[in-house]
C-alpha cells in the first residue's frame, strides 16, 4: 500500500463522539489521558510541558500525572479543577473520537448536559472499591435523559481489589438493577485499571476472567449509524440561496430521514406540497442525502419556504402544537422567574414561550419527584408550556433533533434553560395557566391616589360584575342594559366582554381549556387593574370551570367580586343563538363549546341568579352598589 | 442497499457548514477573519460550499501586522480576486506609521498593537456583530473549552467563567448592541484532519507550507526565514540555507519553520500522522507568558 492508497483509506474512517463523566478520585482523566497517550497522539512537546508541569504543580508525585494534561485554563490548574466541557481529539487507524470530557463536581449537571448532548457513547466511571455510588446513578440518569443509546460502565481501580471477577460482577448486577427502568438500549461492563493500564487498550492477563473488548476496542467497534433516524424526513430551513432569479435552493441539515430527488414533500407549517427537483451536497449533485448531511434542494414548483419552517414527507409529520410538556434543565445562575416570557430557539425556528406549570422537580440523586414553584441553577424538572408561535417537533425521545430546544433570557440573552420535549399531550389535559403563586403577584397600586380616594370621586363602589352563562343565555344583554342603567345614574362604568377583548388582548388565544384560562386570567386582571382605579366593571364571559371562576375571584379579591349566573338550559340557549354556534358544534365544525363538547358547572356560591327569558329585575343588582 | 454512512471529514465539513449558514441568517453583519493560514483557506472553502451555487454573503476581512510573510499577501490577493471574493485589508494604521514591529519593539508589544489592536479596530469600524474565526479546539489548552459560538462584550472581551451553555446544534446569536460572537465554524477539526480535507478538496495553500531550501536564521530559539530587509543586518548575515517548512503562518519574524522534505501534501500528512511536535509551538508568541493565549483572548485576541 502506498501513501496515496493508505491515506484514501484514513479519510473513511467514520467519526464517536463520546462523553466522560466521573470525578477527580474516579480516576477518569487518567482514563482519557491514557486513551490519548497510549494511541500514540499526544505530541511529544505536549509532554515535555507536562513533565515541567508536573514537578511544579503536579498532585502525583514523581509519576506522570495524566489530568495534567486535561486541564485547561489557568485558574482551574491552580484550584486543581476543571469547571467546564473540555473536547479532546484523537483518532486510531478505524475511527475518529471527539470526548466531551465533564468534571463530577458541584456543576455537573449544566456540564455534563452540555457535553452529552451531542454524544453518541458515554463511559461513566465506577470505583472498584466503591461499586455503583450516588454519582453514579445520577450520572446515568441524565445519560438516560439525554437519550445516549451506548453507556460504559467503566469499573476502574481493578489494581486495587486485587482484580476480583466476583467484585466486577457484583457491580455489574447492582448496575443492571439500577438501570432496568431507565430504558438505555445498550449497556458494556469493562473492568479497567486506567493508571497501570489493564485493558484500556490492551488485554489485560491480570484479569484473565475478562473476555470482552478492552476500552479502545470497544470504542473502536461499537457500531452507532443506525442509532440515527432515517425513517421520518425532517429538514428545518436554515436559509434560501438565491443565485438568481430562478434558482431557489432551500439550505438546511437533514435533522432525520432522508431525501430524494422527485420525493414529494410538504412545508410545514404552510402545508404546501411539491416535488424535490435536485439536491446539492458538499459533494455536489446528489440523488439523495440524509443525517447529519448539510444540503440544499431545489423544487419543480415555485413555492415559498423560510427560514423556520420545515420540511417533511407528507406521510410522516411532526407535531404542529403550540402546548407541549417538556423535561427542563435550569442552567442559569439566576433563579427561573416563571412569569416571564423567554426566546425560544428550536431547530431553525425562534418565537416566544412561556412556562405555565411546574409539574415536578426530580432530584438527580435519588430521582424522587417534589413540587416545586421555579428551578434553581443545575435543577431539572417537568413543565408544561405555550409557544406564541406552533413549534414543529417531535418527541426527543424518538427525535434528538427535532425534539430539543433552549430557552434565552430576553433581557441577558443568556442561554437559560434547555429541554427535550415530552410525548404529545393534549392541550385539554393542560391544567389551568392560574396558579397560587400569581395570587401573590397581584401589585399594590404604587399610586398616591387610594382607590378610597377614587371611589369618593366617583361616588361609588368600585366592584366587578362577573356574568356567567352558557353561550346565548342573554349576558350581553344584562351587561349592557346594567351599564347603561349605570351610566344614567352618573355611574362609571367599563363593560368586557369575550367579543372585545379576544378581538385584540387575547387575539392569540384559542378555545382549549388551557389558552380559555388564560384568556380570563387576562381579564380578571383587567377587571382588577380598573377597580383599582376606583371603575366599576361588567365583565360577560362563558366562565365555565368553577375553578377558574374561584381564582377570578382571587385576582379580583372577594369583597369587589360579584356573581351573576344566567340559569339557561342548552334548549333555549340554543333558540337564541344569534352567531350560529351550537349549530356548528353539533356539525363538529367548532370544538370546545360548553354545554356540547365542554362541561359547564353551575356555580355552587353566587350573588344572583337571573333566570333567563323572564324579565330581568336589575334594580336587585344595581341596589347593592 | 443504501449507503448513510458518513465518514468523519463529511461529518465535520457537515457541521461547519450549518454553522456558517446559521450565522449568515441570524445575524446581520456577520465577516470571516481570513489569516490566510490553511485553518483559513479551509473555512473560506466551507463557506463557498455553504451558499453555492450563489455567493457567500459576508465579507472576508484580513488584519495585517505588515509583517506577514510576503508569500502570504500574494496568496491573499491572489485567491480573492480569482474566487470573487469581497476581502477587506485592515491594519493599525497608528501603530505602522509608529513603526511597530517585532525585532524594535518584541513580540509582544507587536502582537498587541497590530494584531490584537488591529483587529479590534476592524471590527468596530464596520460594526460586525458576528466574525467567524478559524481556531480549532485541539490548537491549544485554552481554546479545548472554548464554545463555537463565543460571546464577547462590547469590549471584545470573553470571560472564561461566563461562557453561554451550547447544546445540540442549536446557537444563541442574541447580542445586544455592540456585543458580539466570534464563531469558531472548525472547532472540532484537528490539524491532521485539515490537511487530510485540504487533500480531498485539492485546497489552494500558501506554498511556504511545503518544504524547500530557504534563507534561514536563528532567532529567539526559532528557525525564522529571512523575508525581507527589516531583518536586522546582523541576523541576516548569520543566514543558511535550510530544507524547511511552515506548520503555521503568521508574521514572519515570530514564526518558526521545521526541519522537514514534505513537499507534497502527500507527504505532510505523513509527517502530521508521525509529528511529535504540537503546531503552535512554532509560534513565538505562546511562549511569552504562562497561560499567555488565555491572556490574549481575554483580551479580545481570538
Amino acid at each position: 500500500m502506498d501513501i496515496k492508497e493508505f491515506l484514501d483509506q484514513d479519510q473513511k474512517k467514520d467519526l464517536l463522539r463520546l462523553l466522560t463523566c466521573g470525578s477527580v478520585d474516579d480516576g477518569k482523566s487518567t482514563l482519557i489521558g491514557r486513551l490519548l497517550f497510549d494511541s500514540k497522539k499526544l505530541y511529544e512537546d505536549q509532554l515535555d510541558a507536562l513533565q515541567r508541569d508536573s514537578k511544579r504543580e503536579g498532585h502525583a508525585g514523581e509519576d506522570i500525572d495524566y489530568a495534567l494534561l486535561l486541564d485547561g485554563l489557568k485558574a482551574e490548574r491552580e484550584q486543581g479543577i476543571t469547571i467546564d466541557v473540555a473536547y479532546r481529539y484523537f483518532s486510531t487507524s478505524k475511527r475518529k473520537f471527539i470526548i466531551a470530557d465533564t468534571p463530577g463536581h458541584e456543576q455537573y449537571t449544566r456540564n455534563m448536559i452540555t457535553g452529552g448532548s451531542t454524544a453518541n457513547l458515554a463511559i461513566l466511571l465506577a470505583d472498584a472499591r466503591k461499586g455503583v455510588i450516588t454519582q453514579t446513578k445520577r450520572h446515568t440518569f441524565l445519560v438516560s435523559m439525554l437519550g445516549i443509546k451506548h453507556v460504559v460502565l467503566a469499573v476502574n481501580k481493578m489494581d486495587l481489589v486485587d482484580f476480583k471477577q466476583d467484585v466486577f460482577e457484583q457491580i455489574c448486577d447492582d448496575y443492571r438493577k439500577f438501570t432496568t427502568t431507565l430504558g438505555i438500549p445498550d449497556i458494556t461492563f469493562i473492568p479497567v485499571s486506567a493508571l497501570k493500564g489493564d485493558n484500556v487498550v490492551d488485554i489485560s492477563n491480570r484479569m484473565p476472567w475478562y473476555h470482552g473488548k478492552s476500552m479502545l476496542e470497544f470504542l473502536e467497534d461499537v457500531h452507532v449509524v443506525s442509532d440515527r433516524n432515517f425513517d421520518d424526513l425532517r429538514i428545518p430551513i436554515q436559509y434560501v440561496i438565491r443565485p438568481t432569479l430562478d434558482y431557489r435552493g432551500f439550505a438546511g441539515k437533514v435533522a432525520s430521514g432522508v431525501i430524494r430527488v422527485g420525493d414529494e414533500v410538504m412545508a410545514l407549517p404552510s402545508g404546501k406540497k411539491s416535488k424535490v427537483k435536485s439536491i446539492l451536497t458538499s459533494e455536489g449533485d446528489v440523488d439523495y442525502a440524509f443525517p447529519p448531511q448539510s444540503a440544499s434542494f431545489t423544487l419543480e414548483d415555485e413555492i415559498d419556504i423560510s427560514r423556520g419552517e420545515m420540511v417533511v414527507h407528507p406521510n410522516s409529520t411532526p407535531h404542529v402544537e403550540r402546548h407541549f410538556e417538556a423535561m427542563l434543565v435550569w442552567m442559569d445562575e439566576k433563579p427561573m422567574d416563571s412569569y416571564t416570557q423567554f426566546y425560544i430557539k428550536h431547530n431553525t425556528h425562534s418565537t416566544k414561550a412561556r412556562i405555565d406549570k411546574i409539574k415536578y422537580k426530580v432530584n438527580v440523586n435519588t430521582l424522587e419527584k417534589s413540587e416545586v414553584d421555579h428551578f434553581e441553577l443545575n435543577e431539572i424538572g417537568r413543565v408544561v408550556m405555550t409557544s406564541t408561535k406552533p413549534l414543529l417537533f417531535d418527541p426527543y425521545k424518538k427525535n434528538r433533533q427535532t425534539g430539543s430546544f433552549i430557552l434565552i433570557d430576553t433581557i441577558t440573552h443568556n442561554t437559560v434553560a434547555v429541554g427535550m420535549i415530552l410525548d404529545k399531550m393534549s392541550s385539554d389535559k393542560l391544567h389551568s395557566r392560574i396558579t397560587d403563586k400569581e395570587k401573590e403577584q397581584i401589585v399594590k397600586s404604587g399610586s398616591l391616589i387610594s382607590t378610597e380616594e377614587r371611589e369618593k370621586r366617583y361616588d361609588q363602589k368600585a366592584q366587578t360584575i362577573w356574568i356567567t352563562g352558557l353561550h346565548g343565555s342573554g349576558k350581553n344583554e344584562l351587561a349592557y342594559s346594567l351599564e347603561k342603567e349605570l351610566f344614567e345614574m352618573g355611574k362609571t362604568v367599563v363593560v368586557l366582554d369575550g367579543k372585545r377583548v379576544r378581538s385584540g388582548l387575547s387575539s392569540e388565544l384559542d378555545y382549549s381549556p388551557s389558552d380559555r384560562a388564560e384568556h380570563l386570567r387576562r381579564v380578571a386582571h383587567i377587571a382588577k387593574i380598573l377597580n383599582d382605579q376606583g371603575i366599576l366593571v361588567i365583565c360577560s364571559f362563558i366562565s365555565p370551570k368553577e375553578s377558574i371562576r374561584q381564582q377570578i375571584k382571587e385576582i379580583i379579591g372577594e369583597n369587589r367580586f360579584k356573581l351573576v349566573y344566567m340559569d339557561a338550559d342548552v334548549e333555549f340557549c340554543k333558540k337564541n343563538d344569534k352567531y350560529g354556534l351550537y349549530k356548528q358544534a353539533d356539525e363538529g365544525n367548532i370544538k370546545h363549546l360548553p354545554g356540547v363538547d365542554e362541561e359547564y358547572d353551575i356555580p355552587v356560591i353566587r350573588d344572583f341568579t337571573i333566570k333567563s327569558g323572564e324579565n330581568i329585575n336589575i334594580e336587585e343588582i344595581v341596589a347593592t352598589i | 442497499m443504501n449507503n448513510y454512512n458518513l465518514n468523519n471529514l463529511r461529518e465535520l465539513e457537515a457541521e461547519s457548514i450549518h454553522i456558517i449558514r446559521e450565522v449568515a441568517a441570524e445575524f446581520e453583519n456577520p465577516v470571516m477573519l481570513y489569516s490566510i493560514g490553511k485553518d483559513s483557506s479551509v473555512m473560506v472553502r466551507l463557506a463557498e460550499k455553504a451558499f453555492a451555487p450563489g455567493k457567500v454573503p459576508f465579507p472576508l476581512m484580513h488584519i495585517d501586522s505588515k509583517w506577514k510573510f510576503r508569500e502570504m499577501t500574494e496568496f491573499r490577493d491572489r485567491y480573492a480576486k480569482e474566487n470573487n471574493w469581497n476581502l477587506i485589508v485592515h491594519y493599525n494604521k497608528k501603530g505602522f506609521e509608529e513603526g511597530v514591529g517585532p525585532f524594535s519593539h518584541g513580540s509582544k508589544v507587536h502582537t498587541d498593537i497590530m494584531k490584537t489592536q488591529a483587529l479590534l479596530e476592524g471590527l468596530n469600524k464596520y460594526k460586525f456583530d458576528a466574525a467567524f474565526g478559524g481556531a480549532r479546539r485541539d490548537e491549544e489548552k485554552s481554546r479545548a473549552k472554548e464554545r463555537i459560538y463565543s460571546f464577547r462584550d462590547k469590549y471584545h472581551q470573553w470571560d472564561p467563567k461566563n461562557q453561554r451553555p451550547e447544546l445540540w446544534d442549536i446557537y444563541n446569536a442574541k447580542v445586544h448592541k455592540g456585543e458580539s460572537i466570534r464563531v469558531f465554524p472548525i472547532s472540532n477539526w484537528t490539524e491532521l484532519d485539515i490537511w487530510q480535507y485540504i487533500r480531498l478538496e485539492n485546497i489552494p495553500i500558501v506554498p511556504l507550507y511545503y518544504a524547500k531550501e530557504r534563507p534561514i536564521v536563528e532567532f529567539n530559539g526559532a528557525k525564522i526565514l529571512v523575508d525581507d530587509d527589516r531583518m536586522p543586518k546582523e541576523l541576516t548575515d548569520t543566514a543558511k540555507m535550510e530544507m524547511v517548512r511552515f506548520r503555521t503562518l503568521g508574521c514572519y519574524p515570530l514564526t518558526g519553520a521545521v526541519d522537514s522534505d514534505a513537499d507534497t501534501i502527500e507527504k505532510i500528512v505523513e509527517e502530521m500522522m508521525t509529528t511529535t511536535k504540537s503546531e503552535r509551538t512554532t509560534r513565538v508568541i505562546d511562549f511569552d507568558q504562562e497561560a499567555s493565549m488565555e491572556q490574549k483572548k481575554r483580551e479580545g485576541y481570538f
